[in-house]
């Protein structure tokens, strides 16, 4: 039987990882991460989980041993967020390109600076074009489950390609709430062992992996990188529906709710997704014509299901903790990518909202539905809306 | 006559085919490090082919895996110019886990260990992974067209030490990275040269059969870097130890207070100058203008000689 | 005759090597190298006076390439496909079994 207990995002994530039985962790504390590793070391030392968790000394280090142990042929994790998950940037392309599917924890942290330990989806968002697949978790329960999905995407052969699995920094790392802990042998019918056939190092069939690509060659493996992720989003979908059959828990690419009718349409990531949903219930008891939608998978990015949405409303308002300098929000440019060459397209809009662990609240959100409605009758304004910003102190 | 047997084994785990410039220094020792894992994979655990190597960014690392091509016969992984210790560390747990026997032998060259690898370096020899890791020390950033390295001689010109009207060349000492690793206390640490290619072999031998982690430093010669005839690459070498230009010896858990020296001169007079060394190169062709500069090096090299423990003669 | 170390890898290259780029780009085929005949790069040969030689092994020992391996009696053979001709071994040689010649193409 699964076990409810009542646990912090991070406590959640370092349980996704016992449950997943990587062979070797590697991790540098940050925050607010610093839990996953914290928690995953109690169950090394108590004998709950057979890893080798090497405490490395930067996170350069961290996911450099996580590719050297997926390379040799084990299932590896780590975790980290914000300055962490850039100082890794330059691997998690490697780690990618090499095809190791290897699976990351991010509390979801503003990058400096100034340096801001809160919540926003920088640290991830910067990451987009690495070759990671992305997971976008609402609350603890996603945060567990999203972390299982990812190590069994990453490890299809039709995929191979790395996963992180981002939630909230201390929005969700470190509230607690409500977990469900599948049970141990389901997630082991779910996962399996990892024994890949295209990466190890073994002295009885040697290979050589991180080879040089030459132009004659570079071009197609990067081909290859592109064609995994494409081939991730049919892979995603059939990983939900086995996983909904085994834990009973709905996984979408995009989760759409009171859309249906829908004149605007509120599209988030996140925790954030929660408190959009409380803010449609109380518009629609108000009539307002307005829904919610929340994009789990950001990489590969959900082009179909946000063409499929944008077919019912008149207004797209994407509202994103993140920010693009001299362009605007990530997820506004792939969801305007995802419409551009659409017959009838609605408007979209451009909120960034939520920076750094500011809280994001109903007032705010009136603010930019407001502004949605008046795009709707009178046109867009502007390219770039910033939200709950203090214009007293600029 | 009985035929005579070869000091070294005769597997290769290094083929022919690489890019290496011709009398390339570090593909020699490429070569006879592998084959002395090997030999010690062979005689600790019966499995010659016992190990996996972890290789930093570098001249041996793009001349050697040029896809399709390998040059290497053994289980090997490059990722990044900085992290070959980190790597290694990675795959070492790996084979714990999978109950592999045997070890993890880990390149670098002089800027992927002394410069921008030494961080991950440091954390892999504290951790007491079980990996050799070998710094084939050419003396800059070669790879990349010859730059300065922080393992780069007093006076060497590189294209970022020219020699002018401002500068003898490169204007620091070198910086001993063995000594550094030393300091983590670790079971096995020395240096080698090419020039001495039993004792090196002896070296890389008594390091993998160690548990936990050595680190040897290399000399290897560089044909364009240092401005050599390819021909001259054993030959200067072994100048470099004749005049005390590079000391050979061994460190175990970082006792400075006894390191074991070889070919060291045991009235610590050195019968060679320096400029014998010097002049075979075209890297310090410029000193010989500047005997000031000449001097200085010299000074240098007894102060190094002292911090190992020894007070030397140049002549 | 001793036939090179090489040989078998040799084999195995010109028979399964190609350029299919695989996940990952990994180079599966051990010591596939072996199908660059650097030897190409030559301007001098060494030529080897066996009568000469006393089998010190140092041209072996020396080797960057490897292009020298034994023969039964283990007298270095010089592999031609490989030998880029740095003349190493010729410099070291304690006897001058070794000479470096102009290559003639």
């Amino acid at each position: 039987m699964p076990m409810r207990k009542v646990m912090k995002g991070n406590e959640a994530a370092a349980w996704a990882a016992k449950l997943a039985k990587p062979k070797v962790i590697a991790a540098f504390p940050i925050t607010p991460s610093t839990l996953v590793p914290e928690k995953i070391s109690e169950f090394v030392a108590n004998g709950e989980l057979d890893a080798e968790f090497i405490k490395v000394e930067s996170e350069h280090s961290a996911i450099s041993a996580c590719v050297g142990a997926s390379a040799a042929g084990v299932r590896a994790f780590t975790a980290t967020a914000s300055q962490g998950l850039a100082l890794m940037h330059e691997i998690l392309f490697i780690a990618a390109g090499m095809r190791l599917p290897i699976v990351m924890a991010i509390g979801n942290r503003a990058l400096s600076a100034p340096i801001n330990i809160w919540n926003d989806w920088q640290d991830t968002i910067s990451e987009r074009d690495t070759g990671w697949i992305q997971f976008y978790a609402e609350n603890n329960q996603e945060a567990l489950d999203l972390i299982l999905i990812a190590f069994k995407v990453a490890e299809d052969e039709r995929v191979l390609l790395p996963a992180m699995t981002g939630f909230d920094a201390f929005i969700l790392t470190h509230t607690v709430e409500p977990v469900e802990i599948p049970d141990q042998e389901l997630v082991d019918e779910f996962l399996g062992e990892y024994k890949p056939k295209h990466a190890y190092l073994d002295p009885k069939r040697p290979i050589t992996q991180g080879t040089l690509g030459f132009p004659a060659h570079y071009m197609e493996a990067r081909y290859k990188v592109w064609e995994a992720m494409e081939n991730a989003r049919q892979v995603i979908k059939e990983v939900f529906e086995e996983f909904e059959k085994k834990f009973g828990r709905k996984y979408q690419m995009v989760e759409e709710y009171k859309t249906d009718d829908a004149e605007i349409v509120m599209i988030t990531m996140g925790s954030l997704a929660g408190t959009l949903k409380e803010f449609v219930d109380k518009k629609r008891e108000e009539g307002v014509k307005v829904g919610a939608a929340k994009i789990t998978v950001y990489r590969p990015f959900p082009i179909e299901e946000i063409r499929a949405l944008a077919k019912k409303a008149k207004v797209l308002a994407i509202l994103e903790k993140d920010i693009s300098f001299g362009s605007g929000g990530a997820v506004f440019a792939d969801v305007a990518r995802s419409l551009i060459n659409e017959k009838e397209k609605p408007i979209v809009l451009d909120f960034i909202i939520g920076l750094g662990g500011r809280d994001v609240t109903f007032g705010q959100l009136e603010e930019a539905l407001s502004i949605a409605e008046k795009a709707m009758k009178e046109g867009v304004e502007e390219e770039v809306y910033w939200i709950g910003l203090r214009k007293e102190i600029l | 006559m009985a035929v005579r047997k070869p000091p070294i084994t005769t597997r290769e785990y290094w083929a022919p085919g690489h890019a290496a410039c011709a009398g390339c220094g570090c593909a020699i020792i490429m070569r006879l490090a592998t084959k002395a894992f090997s030999e010690a994979m062979e005689e600790k655990y019966g499995d010659p082919d016992a190990f996996a190597i972890a290789h930093a960014t570098g001249c041996m690392e793009v001349v050697s895996a040029v896809f399709p091509y390998t040059a290497w016969k053994a289980p090997w992984i490059h990722v990044a110019f900085e992290n070959a210790a980190a790597v290694a560390s990675g795959v070492e747990a790996a084979w714990k886990k999978l109950g592999y026997k045997g070890k993890i032998l880990a390149f670098g060259g002089d800027g992927g260990t002394a410069d921008i690898g030494l961080q991950a370096l440091s954390g892999m020899l504290e951790r007491r992974h079980n990996v050799v890791y070998i710094m084939y020390d050419n003396e800059a950033y070669m790879n990349t067209g010859i730059q300065r390295s922080s393992s780069t001689p007093y006076g060497a010109w590189t294209t970022t030490s020219p020699p002018g009207k401002y500068s003898i060349g490169e204007d620091k000492p070198k910086k001993w990275v063995a000594l550094i690793a030393a300091a983590h206390q670790i079971p096995y640490v020395a240096t080698a040269s090419i020039a001495d290619p039993y004792d090196l072999y002896r070296k890389v031998k008594k390091a993998a059969k160690i548990d936990g982690p050595a680190f040897l430093q290399i000399h290897g010669p560089c044909v364009p870097g240092w401005r050599i005839p390819p021909e001259k690459t054993v030959e200067v070498a072994k100048l470099a130890i004749e005049t005390g230009v590079w000391p050979l010896f061994e460190i175990e858990n970082g006792d400075i207070r006894n390191i074991k020296f070889q070919r060291f001169p045991k009235d610590g007079k050195f019968k060679k100058p320096i400029e014998e060394y010097l002049k075979l190169q075209g890297r310090f062709k410029h000193l010989f203008k500047r005997p000031e500069a000449i001097q200085e090096l010299k000074e240098q090299i007894k102060a190094m000689w002292k911090v190992l423990g020894k007070e030397v003669e140049l002549p | 005759m001793a036939e090179s170390p090489f040989k078998a890898d040799i084999e195995r290259v010109e028979k399964e090597l190609t350029e299919k780029m695989t996940p990952g780009a990994i180079a599966y085929i051990p010591g596939s190298s072996v199908i660059n005949k650097t030897g190409s790069w030559r301007v001098f040969k060494p030529e080897f006076n066996k009568d000469k030689c006393i089998r010190c092994f140092l041209c072996y020992t020396y080797c960057p390439e490897p292009a020298i391996y034994l023969d039964e009696e283990n007298y270095p053979v010089f592999d031609y496909d490989y030998c880029k001709g740095c003349g190493i071994c010729a410099n070291e040689c304690p006897t001058k079994a070794i000479t470096m010649v102009r290559e003639v193409k």
